[in-house]
């Protein structure tokens, strides 16, 4: 489980129009302001707070749509 | 059912050709000199049911595949590239309702509708105070119990006022966030159109790309029934500049062509001279086989995706960038092919009066790189490149 620090990135760096604390896991962060710009900006922060790598095939926009799919995407990859 | 759905493909190039090479050839001065509708070419195309030739045939559309469908782009483009861009965006809408709405009802009647009638779509996307980013708009449906009223201030609606129906972005209702957007039909019937700006351009004078604040009304059903992000990551983006790279590939072929006949005059008149005119049309050759094939590579890759209909490679960010680069380099080499193809050409090229005129190529060449800002993309590009690991 490593939505406590996703969010705490995602506060960090996601420039969202809204509070990330309001946001649900599952709310969509491109309806808050999420861009293209904030999601690459978004994934380096990740990469190195868990010291991972995304590989390309999962670079798509249903990979940063959410907490939760975020936080699926990194538990694979930490394991 | 009837015999169109059963005519094969070459059959329907043979019919683009011979329209493309007569009413289409012949008119494409006066459209561009007037700026007006190709509507002789868009009589003919509509009279051999070419605006359904991407509808599936149970719904009574000849059925082609985005490859074929390309190849009529490209090949229309040979002859009039206003006529070209005008058939090319419509069939990015028709493949939008296609790939979108098909499951729906109102959409299936449409299709059937559409195929009766030779119906011509339009599309407003882009919007005042958003500045060409099609993934937020400001308008928004007004729900009036089944139906909902629509306005919105679109910078450019290319033909409106000669099609049928035109499909609009806008937010799903008055509270949604800007990206929360959905795609809808209105028939053009059912709108108004007050002109917000007009379209006197250097090139593509034919599309007639003028500026309208759209106000229409309509049914919920007219709706299509997926998000409007996902219509545009798996069917507008990359469709729009695969047709559009198909037509401007048509265009510089001609391009390429008149140059031909130009070197073949010159040897004609004189065995020995010209040499450095055929390396010139050697060295043109190849730019246009490096442009065809980048093409043909993504028109390839993009029906292999929809045939194993995976839907998760369409947001990809390394199949965006492939999309948008196919649009990059298309616009970019059309001009330089075309200007090629002048120097080669020379003075009779120059001239408004010569057959081998390339003055409309030039003009509509310089366009492509201009309609859906090259900067722009690059710069979407540019982000998606920091992420991704591997080109």
């Amino acid at each position: 489980m490593h939505k406590a620090k996703i969010r705490e990135i995602l506060s960090d760096c996601g420039k969202l129009s809204v509070d990330v604390a309001q946001l649900e896991d599952d709310s969509d962060l491109y309806q808050v302001g999420l861009t293209s710009l904030t999601t690459v900006n978004l994934m380096l922060a990740i990469e190195d707070q868990f010291d991972i790598e995304f590989p390309d095939a999962v670079l798509s926009r249903a990979t940063f749509q959410s907490i939760s799919a975020l936080n699926e995407v990194v538990e694979d990859l930490v394991d | 059912m009837d015999a169109t759905a059963s005519r094969d493909f070459a059959d329907i190039l043979k019919i683009v050709d011979t329209i493309g090479a007569g009413v289409i050839s012949d008119t494409a001065a006066d459209v561009d000199t007037q700026a007006r509708f190709p509507s002789e070419s868009f009589e003919a195309l509509k009279s051999h049911r070419l605006l359904s030739a991407y509808v599936p045939r149970e719904f009574g559309g000849d059925e082609l595949s985005i490859s074929q469908l390309c190849k009529i782009c490209e090949m229309l483009g040979r002859y009039c590239a206003s006529t070209a861009m005008i058939y090319a965006m419509h069939q990015i809408q028709v493949a939008c309702i296609v790939h979108h709405a098909r499951n729906a009802d109102f959409f299936r009647d449409y299709l059937v509708s559409l195929c009766e009638h030779q119906y011509l779509l339009a599309s407003a996307t882009t919007e005042l105070g958003i500045g060409g980013d099609l993934r937020s708009s400001l308008c928004a449906l007004e729900p009036e119990g089944d139906n909902f009223a629509l306005k919105k201030q679109a910078p450019v609606i290319s033909y409106a006022l000669d099609a049928d129906a035109v499909m609009v972005t806008c937010r799903s209702h008055p509270e949604a966030a800007r990206s929360d957007q959905v795609q809808v039909l209105v028939n053009t019937g059912d709108s108004e159109f007050e002109p917000l700006s007009g379209w006197d351009t250097l090139g593509f004078r034919g599309t007639c790309s003028s500026g309208y604040t759209l106000t229409a009304s309509g049914g919920s059903h007219q709706v299509l029934p997926q998000p409007f992000a996902d219509i545009l990551s798996k069917t507008m983006h990359p469709v729009s500049h695969l047709v559009w790279g198909s037509l401007w590939l048509g265009l510089a072929t001609d391009a390429v062509n008149r140059a031909r006949a130009s070197v073949r005059n010159a040897y004609r008149k004189n065995p020995d001279s010209p040499a450095i005119s055929s390396i010139r049309l050697s060295e043109v050759d190849e730019q246009l086989y490096s442009m065809r094939s980048g093409l043909y590579v993504f028109i390839r890759e993009y029906e292999d995706l929809l045939r194993d209909n995976n839907e998760d490679q369409f947001s990809n960010f390394g199949f965006s960038i492939r999309t948008n680069n196919v649009k990059l380099r298309c616009s970019e080499m059309v001009v330089d092919i075309v200007g090629r193809a002048l120097s080669i050409v020379g003075i009779s090229g120059y001239r408004n009066d010569s057959k081998n005129s390339l003055s409309r190529h030039i003009r509509d060449a310089y366009g492509a790189a201009l309609m859906v800002n090259n900067d722009r993309i690059r710069q979407h590009n540019a982000t998606m490149q920091v992420a991704i690991k591997e080109s």
